[in-house]
């Protein structure tokens, strides 16, 4: 149990840097988007199956900015990560570059999620 | 550096998974574009917002866009090539989810008992979203 405990300590401890935080927000960006996706898949369902209400529920949440814009972060990061795994596992040799190839990542993210933050904001702007 | 021998893959449940999960991710990029291009065809510079671009863009179903701009979602979206768009999506979208779920949960419970369990309950859930995705794309 002490030995447990050790390595989960250990385990918040561990300074990874920039490839440990792309793990994790790609793990927790695909657990997201599995339920995003189930939920999704489930109102579409009620909706047309049974008319029922639910699924507006859902889709006015989903609508909301402050729901949207940490959804896409998640979504174009973990589509953005998946290409460098790939990319990564194709030529193995380029795994020596590992650390530069994610700031490369994050240089490739910024203007693309940036595009969405500006429409997101001018939509809160425009007050819809 | 010595030269490491390195085994060939066998044609292994992992494998098969692994290679699915890089084919599935590189279609599911491939199939957003098309359908992010096709709906900016269709009018989506003026009749979109963004969530319903985004929705058009990865599940164009006429019931996903209820609560939209467009007047009348039926038109032109509800035809046969929408809908096999759809259910390769849908095919791709949810098994690449639900095989990322099984690989997280099966690297934290290790080889017991509660793996082949689990396995089998995602296995029947992935069923179960199948059936209805396919079922809500061809009765719309």
């Amino acid at each position: 149990m002490t030995a447990k405990l050790r390595t989960s300590w250990q385990g918040l401890r561990y300074r990874g840097g920039g490839t440990m935080i792309a793990w994790l927000l790609h793990r927790l960006g695909g657990l997201a988007m599995v339920v995003f996706v189930g939920m999704h898949v489930f109102a579409s369902f009620l909706t047309q199956q049974f008319g029922s209400d639910v699924g507006t529920a859902m889709n006015i949440v989903y609508q909301s900015p402050y729901f949207q814009a940490p959804l896409y972060f998640l979504i174009i990061f973990h589509a953005l990560n998946g290409l460098r795994i790939i990319l990564l596992d194709t030529f193995p040799k380029l795994l020596e570059y590992q650390r530069e190839v994610t700031w490369l990542q994050w240089i490739v993210f910024l203007p693309l999620y940036g595009l969405v933050v500006f429409f997101i904001i001018a939509r809160i702007v425009s007050g819809e | 550096m010595r030269n490491r021998t390195v085994p060939q893959p066998a044609m292994s449940f992992e494998y098969i998974m692994w290679m699915f999960t890089r084919i599935s991710g590189l279609a599911l990029l491939f199939l957003g574009a098309v359908g992010l291009v096709m709906a900016f065809a269709m009018g989506g510079r003026t009749l979109l917002d963004l969530p319903t671009l985004a929705r058009w863009t990865f599940f164009p179903n006429p019931n996903h866009v209820v609560n939209s701009n467009i007047p009348d979602v039926t038109q032109g979206w509800a035809n046969a090539y929408w809908q096999i768009m759809q259910i390769v999506i849908a095919f791709f979208g949810i098994s690449h989810g639900f095989n990322g779920l099984r690989v997280v949960i099966e690297d934290y419970i290790g080889n017991t008992i509660w793996q082949p369990m689990l396995r089998g309950l995602i296995f029947l859930i992935w069923l179960f979203f199948m059936i209805m995705a396919v079922f809500v794309i061809l009765a719309s």
